[in-house]
């Protein structure tokens, strides 16, 4: 990945000088973002949460993803302050823990609790407590509103999405994928295996705050029977 | 949102006839991609603008974008209503009015906007704003999470704000050009590398606005764009005007109700002054992505 990532960065004639600073990629992404490239949800995880920490007023949105982290600025606000504030920001730090402990009400009653638990090797039983015992970590969101990407999933529950995604998926239905879980908040199209539910409300417009689950929050899930 | 029927009440607006599509629209709600949200808001935010301040209302008050035109609205209220973006025939109980100008329509007057004879949106103000409850600071429609009011039918009814603003006296106010073909000029990146021969490609490639484009992407067609190697990028955040090249090779050109990730590379990115003109490319018209220079993009003052 990361000969793509260097290929990916080659400055063209074109296109912003790509800056590294501490060993971190930047990469260009419009005049008012940059995307900071990095080698796991740990260094997404300290990025993020350095950049919240340090303030920058000129900062609009600063979203994280699976190996990356997005910083857009008001429009014609520069980024230099934003490179000035990453050089600050050590990668391997631990991100400190500014998110809240959430605690998620889960029934395990999913159509693919079997499936997975062929796929691991174990029993339906194994699953549930594999996969409920881990206090996880919102990386990001995405996909749809308060849809929280959970990391610190078993590796024995870190499996591929079905072959064929379900046309809908309903409401508060618990799946995994890959080396993530989550809960879909609203009724959608999906391909995660699911292994359970909840009935937690995870995004509210007219609620403060709409999401229930924020990036860097630690999530505990509570066994439902 | 509102509930079916005619009947009007004060400081309301009734809905004859919706169009095509009009939704209600305003300076949209950034600040909350990271929870998945999309920034949403009108699609030329300039126009909405000039459009509240004709009327008298703050500049990011509520007010309706329309698809090729065909929109009734009766008024409940006196109110002053005004139409921006490309050159529309606008009519007043079936008289001829300006768009491009503060409207006045007293109570029970009808409404009939036009479609555009170039491009395909126009937005609408009035006086007082549409004051439907706002979500997460906005009540604009975003077609692809759901967040706000429903797209307007026939029937609905909305209400207004108090108007306590005072429309600004203006000479001439200019339709919004629409050109074709179109020129967008494009910053590179964030993953120009994964496309093979990004710049020359880009700069060469005559595209089409295909029928399936909407609010959430503008979808090109073309000679396809090619992928470097066999590698897979993770999910990463992209940003409005993100030019992404899925599978297929085929652009799309990311507006203002898009994903706030995407798995497919993103070649480059429209610059947002020129994300505008892209809400008026009618499908078959033709487009150029320019790669700029950032050095004069960086002395423009941006």
């Amino acid at each position: 990945m990361w000969s793509q990532v260097i290929q990916g960065a080659g400055g063209t004639a074109t296109s912003f000088p790509v800056a590294t600073v501490t060993g971190v990629q930047l990469l260009p992404c419009g005049p008012d973002a940059l995307l900071v490239e990095l080698g796991s949800l740990h260094e997404v995880d300290a990025v993020r949460a350095g950049l919240a920490r340090a303030a920058l007023p000129e900062v609009v949105e600063l979203v994280p993803a699976a190996r990356t982290v997005l910083v857009a600025v008001r429009p014609g606000a520069g980024l230099d302050g934003v490179r000035t504030a990453l050089e600050g920001i050590d990668p391997a730090d631990a991100p400190g823990r500014s998110g809240q402990t959430v605690t998620l009400p889960v029934r395990y009653d999913g159509p693919d609790l079997e499936l997975v638990a062929q796929t691991a090797g174990c029993s339906v039983d194994d699953v549930v407590a594999l996969h409920s015992r881990p206090v996880y970590t919102v990386a990001f969101s995405g996909f749809a509103p308060g849809f929280g990407y959970l990391a610190g999933l078993a590796p024995e529950l870190q499996q591929p999405r079905l072959e064929r995604p379900r046309e809908r998926v309903p409401a508060g239905a618990v799946g995994i994928a890959g080396e993530f879980t989550g809960a879909y908040p609203r009724p959608s199209p999906g391909g995660w295996r699911l292994v359970g539910s909840t009935d937690a409300e995870l995004f509210d417009p007219r609620r403060k705050p709409p999401a229930l689950l924020h990036p860097g929050d630690q999530v505990r899930i509570q066994v439902l029977e | 949102m509102t509930s079916p029927g005619g009947s009007v009440t004060p400081r309301r607006v009734a809905v004859l006839r919706a169009g095509p599509q009009a939704l209600v629209t305003d300076l949209g709600r950034s600040g909350y991609a990271h929870l998945g949200v999309p920034p949403s808001g009108a699609l030329d935010p300039g126009a909405l603008r000039l459009a509240n301040r004709l009327v008298g209302n703050p500049e990011g008050a509520a007010g309706l974008e329309v698809l090729l035109g065909g929109l009734e609205l009766r008024a409940g209220v006196a109110c002053t209503v005004a139409v921006t973006g490309p050159a529309s025939a606008l009519q007043v109980d079936g008289a001829a009015a300006d768009s491009h100008a503060p409207v006045h329509l007293g109570a029970g007057a009808v409404l009939r906007l036009g479609a555009p004879l170039q491009g395909l949106r126009n937005w609408v103000a009035i006086s007082g704003g549409i004051a439907v409850d706002a979500e997460l600071g906005s009540r604009a429609t975003d077609l692809l999470s759901g967040l706000g009011p429903a797209p307007l039918r026939d029937g609905d009814t909305f209400p207004l704000g108090p108007p306590d603003g005072r429309p600004v006296g203006a000479d001439v106010v200019v339709p919004t050009p629409v050109d074709d073909p179109l020129t967008v000029p494009v910053l590179l990146g964030p993953r120009d590398g994964w496309i093979e021969d990004a710049v020359r490609r880009l700069a060469a490639t005559s595209w089409t606005v295909t029928a399936s484009s909407n609010r959430i992407g503008l979808r090109l067609d073309g000679e396809p764009l090619r992928k470097l190697g066999d590698a897979e990028l993770p999910s990463e955040p992209v940003v409005t005007g993100a030019v992404q090249v899925p599978a297929n090779g085929l652009p799309v050109v990311f507006l203002a109700d898009h994903p706030v990730t995407g798995g497919y590379p993103v070649v480059a990115v429209v610059l947002p002054e020129a994300l505008p003109a892209l809400a008026q490319a009618r499908p078959g018209s033709m487009m150029r992505l320019q790669p700029a220079a950032a050095a004069a993009v960086r002395r423009s003052g941006r």
